[in-house]
This record gives C-alpha cells, sequence and structure tokens, in this order.
C-alpha cells in the first residue's frame, strides 16, 4: 500500500550540502507495523516527514495507494515526539483530537462523539473536557494518539512518538500502539532510536545507517503475538534480533549463521534455536547499496 | 482544595495589602498637605469633595453622574475606546498577515521602525491641520500613537509561531481559516496582549494630550481650563480622576487577559 522508491533528500546546495537520505526503497504492506531505526541524526524524521508530504524529496518517489504523494495526503495522520508543542495549549483535550475531524464532519455533535470515543479507546475517557498542560506527558501522548485514530486514518505515522517520556509510561504506550493496531489494523510506520522498541513493535525492522542515511537491512519480526512486554522481552528469539538490529545499527557487521549458532548454544542445549528472524540484505539496485555490506562481511 | 483555599487566603491577604499601602499614601498625604497648607497642594479632604460635587452628586438616575460628567468624562471615554478600537481593528490583522510574510516585513521594516520613532504629540499641528479640531483629531492622534506597540507585538507574535505546531497544522490538513483562528492567533495574543497593555497607558496620555491642545470637551480640556483659571482643587480632581480611570482599565484589561491567556501561563510554567 505504501511505496518508498529511490528516495533522496538533500539538505541545502553545493559545498555545504548535506546528504540526509540517500536512495531508500522499501514498501510496507496493508496492515502492516514497520519500524524504522537508526542512529540519531540518521534521516529517520527526514524519511517520514518525506512519507508524510511535510516535505519534497529531492529525488524518488513515494506512492501510497497507487497515488504518488505531492503534499500530506488525505486520512493521513501523524504523532511526533514532542506532544507538548505539538497539541494546542488553548485548547481543550477534546477540542484538540476534534478539530482535524472539521474537514470531513460538519456536525458539531457527530465530531465531539468521535473525539470521545478515540480518546476512550485510548484511556482517557475523563480528560476530554482539560486541558493538555493539565496531564501528564504520558496522557498528553495518548491525546495526540487519540487526534491521530480519531481521523481513521489509512496510514499512521509515528516519529520517534515515546522518546519523551520515562521508561514505564513507554512500554505502556507500546502496547496501546500494539493493541490500537491489532483493533483497527491501521498500517503503522514508526521511527525510533530505541532498539528494544523497533523489535518490539515491529512486523518488520528497517535500520538505517547514518551520513547518509542509508537501509542497511530489513528484518521480520516473526514473534509471536500478540506481544507482552515481559514474557515476549524474555524469548531468546527477542534477544537474538535485538542483537542483531543492535550490531547492525551500530554498524557492526551481521553475525554470520555460525557465530549466531555459538551465542545460542551457550544458553544450554535446549536452546539451539529454529532461526526467528530473517535478515535479508537490500536488493542491490544502485551502486549505493551495494557498497554496503548487509549480511556478512 | 486545599491550595484552591490556600490560594484565594493568599489572594486576599494582598487585597489588605493594596488597600493598607493606598489608604496609608492618602493619610500621608494628608497629613503632609495640611501641615504645608499650601493652594498648590489641597489635601485629599479638598480633593475628594470635589470630584463628589464635580462629577458625582447628580441625580439616581442618571447614574448620579452631574452634566459635567456627562459632557467631559464619557466623551474622552469614548476617545480613548473609539482610538483603541480602531487601533486593534488595523494593528491586530495588518500584524497577523506581516507576521506571517517575512520578506515583505523585512522589507518594510525601516519604515515601521521610524514610523514609531517619531513622538506622536510633536506631529499635532499636522493632525489639527488635517482633522479640525474635535473628536476626529483626538481619535487621530490616539491612534497614530497606539498602533505602534500593538502592531510591531502582532508582527513579533504571528512571526514567532512553533514550527512544530505549524507541521502538525499541515499533517492534519487544518484549512487556512482553522490555521488562523486555532493556531496562527491564539499563538500570537500573549504577544498582542503586551502591545495592548502598553497601547491602554499610551491612549489615556494621548486624550488628556490632544484635548490640552484642541478640545471643547473632555478631562483634558476641564484640567486645562481649571490650570488656567487657578482653581487648583479641580485640577487635582482631575489628576485623581486620571489615576482612577487609568487603574481601572488596565484592571478590566489584565481581567480580560486573565481570561483570554489562561492557558499560557500554566503551560508554560510546566512541561517545557
Amino acid at each position: 500500500m505504501l511505496k518508498v522508491i529511490d528516495l533522496t533528500r538533500v539538505y541545502r546546495q553545493g559545498a555545504a550540502a548535506h546528504l540526509a537520505i540517500d536512495n531508500a526503497s522499501f514498501t510496507v504492506a496493508e496492515g502492516e507495523l514497520v519500524t524504522i531505526v537508526g542512529p540519531s541524526g540518521c534521516g529517520k524524521s527526514t524519511l517520514l516527514r518525506c512519507i508524510a508530504g511535510l516535505m519534497t524529496p529531492t529525488s524518488g518517489q513515494v506512492v501510497l495507494n497507487g497515488n504518488l504523494v505531492t503534499q500530506v495526503p488525505d486520512r493521513l495522520a501523524v504523532v511526533f515526539q514532542d506532544y507538548s508543542r505539538s497539541l494546542f495549549p488553548w485548547l481543550t483535550v477534546r477540542e484538540n483530537v476534534a478539530l482535524p475531524l472539521r474537514r470531513t464532519q460538519r456536525k458539531r455533535h457527530a465530531r465531539n462523539q468521535a473525539a470521545e470515543s478515540a480518546l476512550a479507546a485510548v484511556g482517557l475517557t475523563d480528560a476530554a473536557p482539560r486541558y493538555p498542560w493539565q496531564l501528564s506527558g504520558g496522557m498528553q501522548q495518548r491525546v495526540a494518539i487519540a487526534r491521530a485514530l480519531a481521523c481513521e486514518p489509512v496510514l499512521l505515522l509515528m516519529d520517534e512518538p515515546f522518546g519523551s517520556v520515562d521508561a514505564q509510561t513507554r512500554e505502556d504506550l507500546e502496547d496501546l500502539l500494539l493493541l490500537m493496531r491489532a483493533e483497527r489494523g491501521i498500517t503503522t510506520l514508526l521511527v525510533t532510536h530505541d532498539i528494544d522498541e523497533s523489535v518490539y513493535t515491529g512486523d518488520r525492522v528497517i535500520v538505517l545507517t547514518s551520513s547518509p542515511g542509508r537501509i542497511r537491512a530489513e528484518i521480520t519480526v516473526d514473534l509471536p503475538q500478540p506481544r507482552d512486554q515481559i514474557s515476549t522481552k524474555e524469548l531468546r528469539a527477542f534477544s537474538h534480533l535485538r542483537a542483531e538490529v543492535s550490531r547492525l545499527v551500530r554498524g557492526q557487521p551481521a553475525a554470520p549463521a555460525s557465530q549466531r549458532a555459538d551465542e545460542h548454544g551457550s544458553f544450554g542445549p535446549s536452546a539451539r534455536p529454529e532461526p526467528s528472524g530473517t535478515v535479508s540484505p537490500t536488493p542491490d539496485t544502485s551502486p549505493w547499496t551495494s557498497t554496503t555490506p548487509t549480511a556478512h562481511s | 482544595m486545599m491550595t484552591r483555599l490556600a490560594l484565594s487566603a493568599g489572594r486576599r491577604l494582598r487585597w489588605t495589602q493594596h488597600w493598607l499601602v493606598l489608604a496609608a499614601a492618602v493619610g500621608l498625604w494628608q497629613l503632609w498637605a495640611q501641615q504645608r497648607n499650601s493652594p498648590y497642594f489641597p489635601p485629599p479632604s479638598v480633593i475628594l469633595p470635589q470630584m463628589r460635587q464635580l462629577w458625582f452628586s447628580g441625580p439616581a438616575d442618571h447614574l448620579f453622574l452631574t452634566p459635567d460628567a456627562t459632557s467631559n468624562i464619557v466623551p474622552s471615554l469614548i476617545r480613548v475606546l473609539l482610538g483603541l478600537g480602531i487601533s486593534i481593528a488595523v494593528a491586530v490583522p495588518l500584524g497577523i498577515a506581516l507576521g506571517r510574510s517575512p520578506a515583505v516585513t523585512g522589507f518594510l521594516d525601516p519604515l515601521l521602525q521610524f514610523a514609531r520613532s517619531i513622538p506622536v504629540v510633536t506631529a499635532a499641528p499636522l493632525f489639527i491641520a488635517l482633522f479640525r479640531i474635535g473628536t476626529q483629531m483626538e481619535v487621530a492622534t490616539i491612534v497614530a500613537g497606539t498602533i505602534w506597540p500593538l502592531l510591531l507585538n502582532t508582527i513579533d507574535g504571528a512571526s514567532s509561531l512553533d514550527p512544530i505546531k505549524i507541521e502538525t497544522a499541515r499533517a492534519f490538513r487544518l484549512s487556512r481559516w482553522h490555521r488562523l483562528t486555532r493556531l496562527i492567533i491564539p499563538s500570537a495574543l500573549p504577544k498582542i496582549f503586551t502591545g495592548l497593555r502598553l497601547s491602554l497607558s499610551l491612549s489615556l496620555i494621548l486624550m488628556v494630550f490632544s484635548e490640552l491642545v484642541g478640545s471643547t470637551n473632555g478631562i483634558g480640556y476641564e484640567m486645562s481650563s481649571a490650570s488656567s483659571e487657578f482653581n487648583l482643587p479641580v485640577f487635582w480632581a482631575v489628576l485623581v480622576l486620571l489615576g482612577i480611570l487609568g487603574y481601572l482599565l488596565n484592571a478590566v484589561l489584565y481581567a480580560v487577559e486573565r481570561l483570554a491567556l489562561r492557558w499560557h501561563g500554566a503551560a508554560s510554567q510546566r512541561a517545557y
């Protein structure tokens, strides 16, 4: 449903030019939750903004449901990292959630009802008449998620959505995201620098390297659903995937198959794993990707 | 609940303090003026009855206002409010338009800085020539002085929008109207009120000044005729009245501001 084709974004021109995203190509299927992980400054947010139509790529294309994205597409929703700046402090929580609906829904009553039900879905039924600044950080980000859900988006983009809350709240919000996804099947693209988060929430992880931002690998996460903060993270498959992504993020070569087996062997004889994740190097479609080592050194 | 009680107790204490300080100042003035016994500095015991007799001893169906009050205080207040109203109506939309178009503002900036640097009082003869003596000229003087703080502050407020909020508005495809009414104006409002407070105090000064130089009624006119007749109790009554009017207008503005910017103080205290 979402296709990103050879997307390149350069900031500034001439000698000061900075290549933020270099020839990124990937697809996201209907209903899939894909995470993009990479070190800070790797162009993750630039990539997301190009997909959202908030920024024009220097070259390449973004195609959503067969339509070329040239401006912010209809039925797209974004959750930004900085909830305190993304929510409007002069509007109540209900007004914040209902505001984007004015384009499509003329009746005030219907807008408020949609806002209330989105707030109920994120567990904030009682917060509707309050102001965002009267709520905790985690609750504010829930409001931002409710605002996105209320639009009934076909594509949900999240830019480091849980980067500014404490660890406990972050886990709660990750689970909220997974629950919403399971209930509504919204196609979601989540950008994060947190490796655990990328593996825990994603169906697939896209690893970016920094300066310039290039896709280094795509990793399918076939951890069982529904996921659980404790039991999923306890799985060897989880720690394996996590290590795999870590290596890729740090620019180390992915572990060869034999080494992988050794690692797991140390857990004991019963721990010999069936491969839980498959690492696929990005196809060598351009001179750039072919220079990047992926699955082997 | 506790905090609310504590707050209202604190507020009551502040009120008491304010009135005590005011009462003490009036008392000291009374003692000092009595002792000095100069015709130039009458004591409050002379000024206050003078004010009452001049303006507030009218019939009950005129809210106790005397003809002198309705023919001087009322026109002056109308001029102040009219002048401020015109300034707001011109400066706020213009300031928002300019604030959202930095290229145009950069172009016009030298002109704006030049225009606002001219003391309006020195241009009074021009206004008299342009509008002749009367309400038009006085309102024009007030507008010419009060428009600049409002305009420059509105430009400032509208141009310093939070980029993340702009991006949010774009990502959720808010219409132009909603961007204006739900994002740009609320964002600029704290700055607009800053300008408004400056303009309000300027407007009183300009009202008195314009009535001193060219008017047939109004508070400034009453003041100039009292001083030319050496009627010092009336002169002082006008001074005190101006102080009271300034205080009341400021209090009204403050109340409106608190209501309109409820989110501002609280939101900037937390989270950021």
